[in-house]
Order: C-alpha cells, then sequence, then structure tokens
C-alpha cells in the first residue's frame, strides 16, 4: 500500500514534469508569434513590392511624376514621385497643425484646467481616439468639402487654368488628418506632462518664476521625451491613415499643392487594389513597400527613444 | 506685492486656452454632430433586417453578424496567443536578445498601419493559403493587428501580481504551470480583460485591413430550421465575403448615401462609447484584491 502510494508520486512528478514542459514550450511558441509575424509581413512586402522594380526600373518608379498605369494606346506609366511627395508633405502639414494644437491642449488639461472641466475633457478626447477612421472620412467630405470648395471658389475665382477639385484636396485630408492625430498627440503628452516629478515643478514656482514660465522652461523640457514619443506616433497614425482621407483628398495623382487633388500613399492602394492587374498591381504593391520602408524608420526612431528614456 | 504682468505669459496662456477651445470644440462637435445627423436613421428595421431593393428598407443586420463574427474568430486566435506570450515574457523569459527582439516586433506591429496588414493579409491568407475574400482571412489579419494590445495589457497586469505570490505558491510545492493558473492568470484577469475590450474597439473601428481581406457581403445568410443545419449554414460563411460595419459606412459614403452612413456612423459611435465604458469598469471592478 505504502509502495503503491510511493509509485504513484513519482509517476505524478514525471507528469508535472512534462506538463511543465510543454507549457513553457507552448508559452515560449506563443512569444515568437510576433517575431514570426513581423517577418513574414516584412518578407511578403519585400517580395511583392521588387517584381515591378525590376520590371519598371527603380528611377522611373521613384522619381518620374507621370502615372497613367491604365495607359491604353500609349506605354503605360508608373511614376510615383507625386504620391510619394503628397504622403510627406501631407503628413508633416497636418503634424504641424495638429501637434501645437495637441500639445497646448495636453497642458491645458494637465495644468491649467480646473479639475472638474479636465474630468469631462478627458474620456472626451479618449473617446475620440477609438472612433473609427471611416468616420473621419465621413464627416471630411460631408462638412469640411463643400467649405473647402466654396474656400476655392474665392481663391481661384477667374482662373483660367486651376482644375476645380469640388473641395476634395490636399488642405482638406490635411485637415482631417490634423484632427485624427489630436487624441494621440494629447492623451500620451497629457501622460508625459503628468508624470513629471512635481519637485521639479516647486523648485522652478520657488525660484520665482510664474507658472506659464514653470510650465514652458520646466515642464515640458522635463517631459521631453514624453512629447517626443506623441509626435512620432501622430506621424505614424498620419501616415498610415487611409480610408478617412480617400475621399476627401480627391484621387488625381497631382503635385502636392493645397488645393490639387491628390493621392496619397495609402489612398493610391485603397483606391486602385480592387481592379489593377499584371504591373500595375504589382506597382500598387511597391507603393505599400515604399510605405512600408517609412513605417519602419518611424518604428526604428521610436524605439530608440523609448531606449533612450529607459536608460537614463 | 504686486504679481509682475508678463506679456510673453498672457501670450501663452492665450496660445493654451485657444488651442484647448479648437480641440475640445473639434472633438465634442464631431461626436455630437455625428449622433444627431445619425439617430434618425436608426431605427428597428435599420438594425435587424438587410437592405432590400424591393422592399426599399435599408438595413445593417447582416454587417453587424459580420463585425461580431469577425470579432469572435479574431478574440478565439489571439487571446491565448497574446496571454501565452505574455507570461512568456514575463514569467520564464530572462533579459536577452530573444526578449528584446520579441518585445521590438510587439512594438513594430502595433505600428503597422492597417492598410500594410490588409495587403499581407491579401497576399499570405487569400492567395497563398487559397482562403479569398473571407470573414476568416480577415479574423487572421486582425489577429495579428490586436495581438500587441492582448499582449501589452496582460504583461501590464502580470507585473502588478506581487512577487509574494509567486514565491508563496512555488514554496509551498505548487509547479510553475499550476502557480500561473491559479494565482497568476485570476489575479491579471482586469488586464487581459482590458486588453480583450480594447482589442474589440479596435477590430470593430477597422476598415482598411479588412476591405481586401474580408470582403464586403451585406447579406445575412438564410437560416434554416434545424440547429445542425445553422450551425453547418454559419461555418459555411466563415468562408464567404463578409463586410463589417465600417466597410459597408465606407461603400455608402462613396455611393453618396449620407443618410445610411451617418446612421452607421452613429451606430459605431454607440458601439465605441460602450467599450470605453466598459474598459473602465474592467479595470475598476477587476483589480487584483491586494
Amino acid at each position: 500500500m505504502k509502495n503503491e502510494t510511493h509509485a504513484s508520486v513519482i509517476g505524478n512528478r514525471k507528469n508535472k514534469a512534462v506538463v511543465e514542459t510543454v507549457a513553457q514550450i507552448i508559452f515560449t511558441i506563443c512569444a515568437t508569434f510576433a517575431i514570426l509575424a513581423v517577418a513574414s509581413i516584412t518578407i511578403y512586402m519585400i517580395v511583392s513590392g521588387t517584381p515591378a522594380i525590376f520590371k519598371v526600373g527603380l528611377k522611373e518608379i521613384l522619381f518620374s511624376t507621370q502615372w497613367s498605369p491604365a495607359a491604353k494606346t500609349t506605354e503605360p506609366s508608373f511614376g510615383i514621385l507625386w504620391v510619394i511627395l503628397t504622403s510627406i508633405i501631407g503628413t508633416t502639414l497636418a503634424i504641424l497643425i495638429g501637434v501645437p494644437i495637441g500639445i497646448l491642449t495636453a497642458v491645458f488639461l494637465a495644468e491649467v484646467a480646473p479639475k472638474k472641466l479636465a474630468a469631462i475633457v478627458k474620456p472626451a478626447v479618449e473617446l475620440l481616439a477609438g472612433i473609427p477612421s471611416v468616420v473621419y472620412g465621413l464627416l471630411g467630405i460631408y462638412l469640411l468639402s463643400p467649405l473647402m470648395y466654396k474656400l476655392e471658389l474665392a481663391v481661384f475665382k477667374g482662373s483660367g487654368t486651376h482644375q476645380f477639385t469640388g473641395g476634395a484636396n490636399l488642405l482638406s485630408a490635411v485637415i482631417v488628418l490634423a484632427i485624427m492625430i489630436l487624441p494621440t498627440v494629447i492623451n500620451i503628452s497629457e501622460t508625459a506632462i503628468k508624470a513629471v516629478p512635481s519637485h521639479i515643478k516647486a523648485a522652478s514656482l520657488a525660484l520665482g518664476a510664474s507658472h506659464i514660465q514653470t510650465i514652458f522652461k520646466t515642464i515640458l523640457p522635463a517631459a521631453k521625451s514624453g512629447i517626443v514619443t506623441a509626435v512620432v506616433l501622430g506621424v505614424g497614425r498620419a501616415i498610415g491613415e487611409a480610408m478617412a482621407i480617400t475621399l476627401v483628398s480627391g484621387g488625381g495623382v497631382n503635385a502636392p499643392l493645397p488645393f490639387n487633388s491628390v493621392r496619397f500613399l495609402t489612398t493610391a492602394i485603397v483606391s486602385e487594389m480592387g481592379y489593377a492587374q499584371g504591373t500595375h498591381r504589382q506597382v500598387l504593391f511597391t507603393i505599400g513597400l515604399v510605405l512600408f520602408a517609412f513605417i519602419m524608420a518611424i518604428n526604428i526612431i521610436l524605439n530608440k527613444i523609448l531606449k533612450g528614456v529607459k536608460d537614463e | 506685492m504686486n504679481k509682475k504682468f508678463r506679456v510673453s505669459d498672457f501670450l501663452l496662456r492665450l496660445a493654451i486656452y485657444i488651442s484647448a477651445l479648437i480641440a475640445v470644440l473639434i472633438l465634442v462637435g464631431i461626436i455630437c454632430y455625428v449622433f444627431v445627423r445619425g439617430i434618425g436613421t436608426v431605427n428597428r428595421t435599420f438594425l435587424t433586417t438587410v437592405t432590400s431593393a424591393i422592399k426599399q428598407t435599408v438595413g445593417i443586420a447582416g454587417n453587424l453578424l459580420n463585425t461580431l463574427y469577425i470579432i469572435i474568430i479574431t478574440l478565439l486566435i489571439a487571446t491565448p496567443i497574446g496571454v501565452g506570450a505574455a507570461i512568456y515574457l514575463n514569467e520564464y523569459a530572462k533579459p536577452g536578445k530573444l526578449v528584446s527582439i520579441i518585445e521590438f516586433t510587439t512594438e513594430t506591429l502595433s505600428g503597422i498601419p492597417s492598410i500594410i496588414f490588409g495587403l499581407f493579409g491579401m497576399i499570405f491568407f487569400g492567395n497563398t493559403l487559397k482562403l479569398g475574400y473571407s470573414i476568416l482571412t480577415g479574423a487572421f489579419t486582425l489577429t495579428l493587428m490586436v495581438l500587441p494590445l492582448i499582449t501589452r495589457n496582460t504583461q501590464e497586469a502580470l507585473r502588478t501580481v506581487p512577487d509574494s505570490y509567486r514565491s508563496g505558491a512555488l514554496g509551498m510545492g505548487a509547479t510553475k504551470w499550476y502557480m500561473i493558473r491559479t494565482i497568476l492568470l485570476p489575479s491579471s484577469m482586469s488586464g487581459i480583460v482590458t486588453g480583450i475590450i480594447l482589442a474589440i474597439g479596435r477590430i470593430v473601428g477597422e476598415s482598411a485591413a479588412l476591405l481586401f481581406t474580408a470582403g464586403s457581403g451585406y447579406l445575412l445568410p438564410k437560416f434554416a430550421d434545424s440547429l445542425t443545419e445553422n450551425i453547418k449554414i454559419l461555418g459555411q460563411k466563415a468562408l464567404d465575403p463578409g463586410g463589417t460595419l465600417t466597410i459597408e459606412l465606407y461603400l455608402q459614403m462613396q455611393k453618396g448615401k449620407y443618410d445610411t452612413a451617418f446612421g452607421i456612423a452613429c451606430v459605431l459611435i454607440v458601439i465605441v462609447l460602450v467599450i470605453n465604458l466598459l474598459t473602465k469598469i474592467a479595470a475598476d471592478k477587476l483589480k487584483p484584491v491586494k
């Protein structure tokens, strides 16, 4: 009898050891899933994005401004320079508008606003971070475009050369993007500002600096890394956004001027992937690859910043 | 003592107030406008039927079902993997190359724009695995997208579990797996649930990643009488294309049918609102007992 229990304990131990090992292996596999996903996305983007580069030529794709992928009578051409420039300029403008407003609003919520007001505004901002991007697009096309069209009519009154866009242009897209990055910038900057130790603020005030001087000369510099993270994430969100600006940006492949109908890297993919064939389709994947390269660069920068914070 | 009046202080304060006013007005204005403009379209027919040209009615029941379906499949796959990854990172892994690579890739995954996920999903799940445009392709694609959310939130929660719990359980002779199963997972339930709710929010709002993976069907499956038949029909449906609410909103907007579009937008905002509330409740109610 005694022997039996003994044996069962040993058996149990063996079983337990097996379970332990299996559990550890399963968890490890789960963890490597992220590596697997990023690796396969990278490989697939490169594999499907490069054939067109060889077929059409890197210079022809990246530095030509002529985009007529479905031309029947002449040679089709696949220059995406305007598309790349539109993404860069559009994102930059959106950041230039959205970031100052976002950071100042974060300052307002964290430092200036009465507690009760901040308690109402904060959840509203959080809610907006979760609103689907198509909703922003809907508001853009329904409310913003008509206004922009009026502005366009006023600006180009009597101009014979301007192609009217009906309000779907770079400027509209930039405004939509600027509004879309607001919640991200506000939330992260506010967290960063709140995380600044109170003794830094107290020291500055005790030296006789006014509240506003304290905010701009001590608190914001102390929260620098968090704010930079907010900006980088904002850039990532703006450059990767597709559905919100597909309709408000107009869709023509033109130079990125405020009142031109333009196409971003993302909207180029969305608007033509549904029907593109052959080389045209491959070039769309090249556009995806260019976008992917931008995003990876942003991610690596962000990673560097976060590491820098940890080391401090 | 007089407070000194500084022009620069005044101007900066003014800038803060103006910025805050602009941001808050725009953001609150958006919520209110969508709600007011869309609420008129939302009624019982809108929510419980599908759009029919014969009956001249507009409805989004099919899209609601598709959305729900994609949420369920995605979470069934993403939750175990995400939680497992978090457990590995927090309980098993020793700091080193592998961990830093895993953390970097998780970070990267959450930064990749949804359109790239869409492209990848289309060529990998759609073409290579031959799933075509289907709800399953969409769900697999979204699994990759929401994985970081679940991993990170679970990790946060695991970190808050005091070490004395671990040593207590191990000291009493529990194996590591037993300790994880009975001590760690229950104590970090709030983080896991928060991650899941955030993932649902992300799925509901997603559109670019679904356009070329799950496609755009809006019909309800024709349900049969018997239960087994119905299960078979639902299984078959996973292989059919199906558009979620956001996709339908995009298509309606493209067609210029703004009434329907705002109706869907209104439904979406209500869902997002509910999800936000749930996240807050989950974070409060399920906090580990200390």
